[in-house]
This record gives C-alpha cells, sequence and structure tokens, in this order.
C-alpha cells in the first residue's frame, strides 16, 4: 500500500469519525455515573437516562414538540400536495417563481424566519406563540413536502388520470382514485422527513417561546443554562434512537430514500 | 341521424393555445365502422382523438355521436372509450381491479361485477393474470387489459392511439387480429391511429389519410392503395415514382419529359416500382442499385427522370451494377393524382 492507495480509505474515515463520533460521545456520557456533563463518562449509570422521564418542563416540551412535527407537517401536507400538484401537472405561468418562493424557507436562515415572525407577526399582531410556532414549523416543512411529492408525481404518467376519466370518474375523483394511492410512498416519506425537520428545528423555535411554551430543543438549551448535568445528553441519545428507528422503519417498508 | 353518421366531425379545428394543430375536420363515420386515422407523426392523429373522447376542448366546429351533440359534453360523461398508446393501467391496481374501476363507477357490485369483469379478461386471455399488477405484465398483456378496460364499458366508440407500434412484430400480428375478433363480435365502433400503411390497409373498412391536421384523403383500403389522389398519399403508401404533370409532360429533375403514351390528364402521375417496365421501352437507364428481397428484386436506376425504382420478378435474370437497361414508365398504369404537394 503507497500513500495514495490509503488516501481515499484515510478520508473515508476522517468522514465517519467527524460525523459518528459526537453521536457517540453524547450516547457515552449519557451513560455517566458522574455529576456534570463529562467524556469520558464517569463510571456507569441508568441514572441520568431515567431523570430525563422526571422533568416536567420537558414533558410539555416535548408534547409541544411532538404537537408540531404532527401537526405541522400535516398541514404542510395539505397545502403542499395540491400545490405540488398543480405545479407539476399544469404551465401555470410563473410556475419557477412559485418553486423557488416555496424553497424560501430552505435558503433563508431559520433564525431571520424566527426574528421576523417575532417582530412583525406575533408582537403587533398578538398572535399567540403556540399558533406562531405552528405556522411557523408549517412554512419550515412546506418545501420539504413539494420537493418530496412533486418528485413522486413527476414519476407518475398523468394519462392515467385521462384514463380514469374516460372510464367515468370525475376530475377530482381521479385525483383520489389513481393520483393519491400512487404517490402514497412520497407523502409518506414527505411526512417523515417534515417530522425529524421540525422536531429537531431550533433557529426559528428560539424566538418563539413564551410562559410554559417551548419546543423541546429550546427547552434543552434552556435547561442546560441552568443545570449541567448529563440528562441533555440523556434525551439527546433517546431522541436521535427515535429518529433513527423512524428512519429505519420508513427506509424499510417505504424505501423512502427513493423520494428523497 | 343517418346511419352513415353515427359519428360526425364538423369543421373540427383543435389548437394548442394559439397553434392550430387540426383545422376544419370534417368526417363521417357509420355505426360498427372499423376506421384507421394514417399519417405521418404530428400530423394530428392523436389530437383528433382526443378531441373525440372530449380531453381535449374543440376551438370550433361540432362532434355529434349516436345523434347527440358532445362538443360541449365532459369526457366522463361520453361513453367514449380510449386505448393510450402508453397502456395508462393503474400501476397499483390489480389487472381485475383495473378491469372492475369503470364499472365500479357505476354502480356495479357483487356477482353482476364479477361476471363482466371475469367475461372481460376471458375474451382477451387474461383470466389467469387477473391478480398481477400491470408492472408483471408483458407489453402486449397489459395492452390487452387496456383493451379490457375500455370494452366492459360498452363504448359507443373506441379509440384506439397507435393501438400496435410499441409492439413486437410478431405480437403484432397477434393483436390485429384480436382487434379485429373483438370488432366483429361486439360490432363496436372503432377507430385507430397509426402512422403504418400495412397494418391501416389490413384492418379498417376506411382508411383516413391525414397530412399536416387536415383530412388528405378518405377510402376503403382499395382505394387509397391503388387511388391516391395526391402525390402526399401515393408516397405514404409506396409509390416510389411521382411526378408532376405539365403541358402532358412529367416534370423530372433531368427537365420536361414526353411519356410514351397518351398522357392522362391530372396534376401528376405515380407508379410503384412493380409497375415499371424493365428490358424494353423508349427509355435508357443505368443499374446504380440492386437488393434482393425474396420473391422480388428491386432495382435502382440512374436515368433522364432523376432516380427510378423498378421491381421485378426474382426469377427473372438479374442485371449487375452498371448495366444499361431499357425501360418505360406506362401511362396507362399510372395513379392519376389530383394534387401535388
Ligand atoms: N400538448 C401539446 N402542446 C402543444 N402542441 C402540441 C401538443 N400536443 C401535440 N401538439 C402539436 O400538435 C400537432 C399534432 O400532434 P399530434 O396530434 O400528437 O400528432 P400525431 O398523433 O399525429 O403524431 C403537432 O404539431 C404537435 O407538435
Ligand atoms: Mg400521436
Amino acid at each position: 500500500m503507497n500513500a495514495r492507495s490509503l488516501f481515499i480509505p484515510a478520508t473515508l474515515f476522517l468522514v465517519i469519525a467527524f460525523l459518528i463520533g459526537p453521536f457517540l460521545i453524547i450516547v457515552a456520557a449519557s451513560f455517566s455515573a458522574g455529576e456534570t456533563l463529562a467524556f469520558p463518562p464517569q463510571g456507569f449509570s441508568l441514572r441520568w437516562i431515567a431523570k430525563v422521564f422526571t422533568v416536567e418542563s420537558f414533558q410539555a416540551s416535548f408534547a409541544m414538540s411532538l404537537f408540531l412535527a404532527i401537526g405541522g407537517t400535516a398541514a404542510a401536507l395539505v397545502l403542499g400536495i395540491p400545490a405540488s400538484y398543480a405545479l407539476s401537472r399544469y404551465k401555470l405561468p410563473g410556475a419557477e417563481i412559485v418553486r423557488t418562493v416555496v424553497s424560501a424557507p430552505i435558503i433563508v436562515p431559520g433564525i431571520i424566519v424566527g426574528l421576523a415572525l417575532l417582530r412583525y407577526i406575533v408582537v403587533p399582531f398578538q398572535v399567540g406563540i403556540t399558533l406562531a410556532l405552528f405556522v411557523a414549523h408549517t412554512a419550515l416543512v412546506l418545501p420539504y413536502a413539494v420537493r418530496v411529492v412533486s418528485a413522486s408525481l413527476d414519476n407518475l404518467r398523468s394519462d392515467i388520470e385521462e384514463a380514469a376519466v374516460l372510464l367515468g370518474s370525475s376530475r377530482l375523483g381521479a385525483f383520489f382514485r389513481v393520483v393519491m394511492p400512487n404517490i402514497r410512498g412520497g407523502i409518506m416519506s414527505a411526512f417523515i422527513l417534515g417530522f425529524v425537520t421540525s422536531f429537531n428545528q431550533v433557529p426559528v423555535s428560539l424566538f418563539l417561546s413564551g410562559p410554559g411554551v417551548r419546543t423541546l430543543p429550546v427547552d434543552m438549551i434552556a435547561y442546560m443554562e441552568i443545570v449541567f448535568d448529563p440528562s441533555v445528553a440523556a434525551l439527546s441519545s433517546l431522541l436521535a434512537f427515535l429518529s433513527i428507528g423512524i428512519v429505519f422503519a420508513a427506509e424499510r417498508f417505504l424505501g423512502f430514500s427513493r423520494y428523497v | 341521424m343517418s346511419d352513415a353518421s353515427y359519428l360526425s366531425l364538423e369543421k373540427l379545428t383543435l389548437a394548442y393555445g394559439d397553434t392550430v394543430a387540426v383545422a376544419d375536420l370534417d368526417l363521417d363515420i357509420r355505426k360498427g365502422e372499423l376506421i384507421a386515422l394514417l399519417g405521418p407523426s404530428g400530423c394530428g392523429k392523436t389530437t383528433t382523438m382526443r378531441a373525440i373522447a372530449g380531453l381535449l376542448p374543440v376551438k370550433s366546429g361540432r362532434v355529434r355521436l349516436d345523434g347527440a351533440d358532445m362538443t360541449r359534453v365532459p369526457a366522463n360523461k361520453r361513453a367514449v372509450g380510449l386505448v393510450f398508446q402508453s397502456y395508462a393501467l393503474f400501476p397499483h391496481l390489480s389487472v381485475y381491479e383495473n378491469v372492475a374501476f369503470g364499472l365500479k363507477l357505476k354502480g356495479m357490485r357483487g356477482a353482476e361485477l364479477d361476471a363482466k369483469v371475469q367475461a372481460g379478461l376471458k375474451s382477451v386471455g387474461l383470466s389467469s393474470f387477473a391478480n398481477r399488477k400491470p408492472a408483471e405484465l408483458s407489453g402486449g398483456q397489459q395492452q390487452r387489459v387496456a383493451l379490457a378496460r375500455s370494452m366492459v364499458m360498452e363504448p359507443k366508440v373506441l379509440l384506439l392511439d397507435e393501438p400496435l407500434s410499441n409492439l413486437d412484430a410478431r405480437l403484432r400480428l397477434e393483436m390485429r387480429t384480436e382487434l379485429q375478433r373483438v370488432q366483429k363480435e361486439t360490432g363496436v365502433t372503432m377507430i385507430f391511429v397509426t402512422h403504418d400503411q400495412a397494418e391501416a390497409l389490413a384492418l379498417a373498412d376506411r382508411i383516413v389519410v391525414m397530412k399536416g391536421g387536415a383530412i388528405e384523403q378518405i377510402g376503403t383500403p382499395e382505394d387509397i392503395y391503388n387511388r391516391p389522389v395526391s402525390s402526399f398519399v401515393a408516397d405514404f403508401v409506396g409509390f416510389e415514382n411521382i411526378f408532376p404533370l405539365e403541358g402532358g409532360q412529367l416534370r423530372t429533375s433531368g427537365g420536361l419529359i414526353e411519356l410514351s403514351g397518351e398522357a392522362p390528364s391530372a396534376a401528376g402521375l405515380a407508379w410503384r416500382p412493380r409497375m415499371v417496365t424493365l428490358g424494353t421501352g423508349p427509355f435508357r437507364g443505368t443499374v446504380r442499385g440492386t437488393s434482393f428481397a425474396g420473391d422480388s428484386r428491386e432495382y435502382l436506376l440512374d436515368t433522364s427522370f432523376g432516380a427510378i425504382k423498378a421491381e421485378v420478378e426474382a426469377g427473372l435474370p438479374a442485371h449487375a451494377l452498371g448495366a444499361d437497361l431499357l425501360f418505360d414508365l406506362p401511362a396507362e398504369k399510372a395513379a392519376l393524382l389530383s394534387k401535388f404537394s
């Protein structure tokens, strides 16, 4: 083996180390027996993992995050599926502009979106924090929903809709009878992608918190500023395994990676 | 409604935006007729079919079917079936469910539905494939599913867009027979699109030749094959030697040439290679190419007319490349063209 033939394996190793390393460190730290977040962990215990379930604010913010991830993604799909359909099936004037605008939240830093929502919507119009968070997460997930659903619509020939119409179906009926069943995989994928994106979202949510209303990641940051114990690492590990589990299940049952 | 116009297209004009694809088309089709729409790619065949089916709004003119004006009737209320060039089967449904789709929308259920679907599948020989998904079938089988799916609806008119062009040669023959059989058994009025003249000649009761969004000629296969009205149709059905007539003389790339016989009055004349007399005649040509086609042999001659294609029985002695031959374009055999383009 000369230097050249070692280069690629070495690079690969480094990439994997940088990707997985922090995760492994966090997981290891969650099992620490010590009082502070530290690596290498001091001893072994499950006490910090157990503690996660006793912190009350975590329970509330977890429920909030779950609500936003499920509700926001569902709302994004309700808006995104018809939008994707219109974009892919009709030669609309300005379709390209719409596509760009719809992906804007991917491009604009989340912190700006959050600040803008707070400064120009929440404060002047006295919008409730929960509603603002819901709108923000819907907008955040919408680009992913449009992108993934569009991809599966583009793979579906549009003449099956015409065939359905000639067999007696209305246009709308044809959409539900032959389009929806054939993009179900894409819709599920968009849902999972949207769920994970929303759930892990920090910057947009950072500005949108009020008394007792916070998303879980923001709550974790707040907790860490006061208490620096390994329970945050434990919670992070639990969430990471939850995400991994969902993505694996999706890949296993839906061929998730085909749509992303 | 007269019997001769079960389906009529009256001054039908169809457009995509401002681009007119079909202009002022008139066509009357009898009940139970098998019509071929023949023409090169882009001449408006699919466009015409889509307008008959109601998938494409009509710009002007009318579509009448079975005595009723269909021009503004939506596609799902017309009782017109269409077998798409791509088959357009529903990928998520089994063969059985594909065929049952339209019947269920009609409200058919239970034993009646099952009997209808089974009969439909049986008629195209796919009874044992009922539970397969379309993706698990060959192209020919998919097409038969599409045919059965339309036929169980008992449409007033069945349209087929290039039903044979995606199939390999053997399947194509099989499917031809199949279409003919279905049409004869059910008596359904059928229009199929093709760009293959042999297919149109073999299958159709009447052929409608289209060119550039308009009808060039309507006639029986014999009419079209033997009496093309224009240079376009002549060229399409295999006349290789086609010349305009000017004052009783042929206009060729080598100038005006007097025919051996009395020139008929027409805008142009056309000869199939087989109609060219080889070995005797007032003209001379040099063999530039030759090809053997089993029971016949084709020659490409360099002549004062330009290139001439001639075909003779293969049993006759062959002529070598470069040989000088006498030939004739007999005026009495020529097809008379009233239109030259
Ligand atoms: N969706 C469309 N938009 C614009 N022009 C079209 C469309 N479909 C067909 N055309 C044009 O209309 C003409 C007729 O097309 P078509 O009916 O598909 O021809 P054919 O089926 O005979 O090959 C062509 O010039 C084609 O370019
Ligand atoms: Mg076509």
